[in-house]
């Protein structure tokens, strides 16, 4: 199951979606909103999705991890709307029987998702500045967007 | 010929355009003709190459021939996670 949600993502009720007697290992990952980025100080983020298409793209992932690995269950909830510092913006999980399948296919859902999924973030910063991350112009001095944090 | 179609924008794009959707008439043939066309009346900062667009609710070549009633949506660099 891949779902956007305007609302808080509750992890312990996901939690239980990946509860199997046949999984011995069970991976999650939570991204959290970070108070700095790219040397600024953040203060807020807003997170913005194209739904019906983030939810086909994301369910294409889920499919890849289960084709590329032994999982039993992937699950990923990515959060849209304002966002304070420390709010839960994703969450991943995975069942499998072993752990090296619940971390690989974990690791390639959030990688995946980040490159391909269309959502956007906008970090508000201290001074009131605001910027869509990886949305800037590129001129010829432009080195391009930081590296995925 | 001319077609009507529903264009939607979103993060960059619907500020830079002042709205989350709208119904435009277009001769354009092409998802790139239709952006080159809309890019040039409301002056979007991003070109093309940095953007994916997808019809009906599913990515598709910029190429792609419009048809009337179609639903396009530019795609800004994505930034999830």
């Amino acid at each position: 199951m891949f779902r956007i949600s305007p609302e808080v993502i509750e992890s312990a009720a996901l939690q239980s979606l990946l509860h199997d007697p046949r999984a011995g290992a069970c991976a999650t990952f939570e991204g959290r909103v970070r108070n700095r980025n790219d040397g600024q100080a953040v203060q807020a983020l807003e997170y913005e999705a194209y739904a019906p298409l983030a939810e086909k793209e994301g369910a294409r992932i889920l499919a890849e991890a289960r084709a590329r690995f032994p999982v039993l269950h992937a699950v990923c909830v990515h959060r849209v709307g304002a966002l304070a510092l420390g709010d839960l913006a994703v969450w991943v999980g995975v069942a499998a029987e072993h752990r090296g399948a619940a971390f690989d296919a974990c690791r390639y859902i959030i990688d995946e998702a980040k490159a391909r999924v269309p959502i956007w973030k906008k970090e508000h910063y201290a001074g009131g500045a605001t910027v869509w991350i990886n949305c800037a112009p590129r001129g010829p001095a432009d080195p391009g967007p930081p590296p995925a944090g | 010929m001319k077609k009507i179609l529903h264009v939607r924008y979103f993060a960059i794009l619907r500020e830079q355009r002042g709205l989350a959707q709208e119904q435009i008439e277009t001769a354009a043939a092409t998802a790139a003709e239709c952006y080159e066309e809309l890019r040039g009346r409301h002056g979007f900062t991003l070109p093309a190459d940095r953007l994916r667009v997808a019809v009906n609710d599913e990515f598709a070549p910029w190429s792609a021939l419009l048809g009337e009633g179609d639903t396009l949506a530019f795609i800004p660099p994505v930034a999830g996670g």
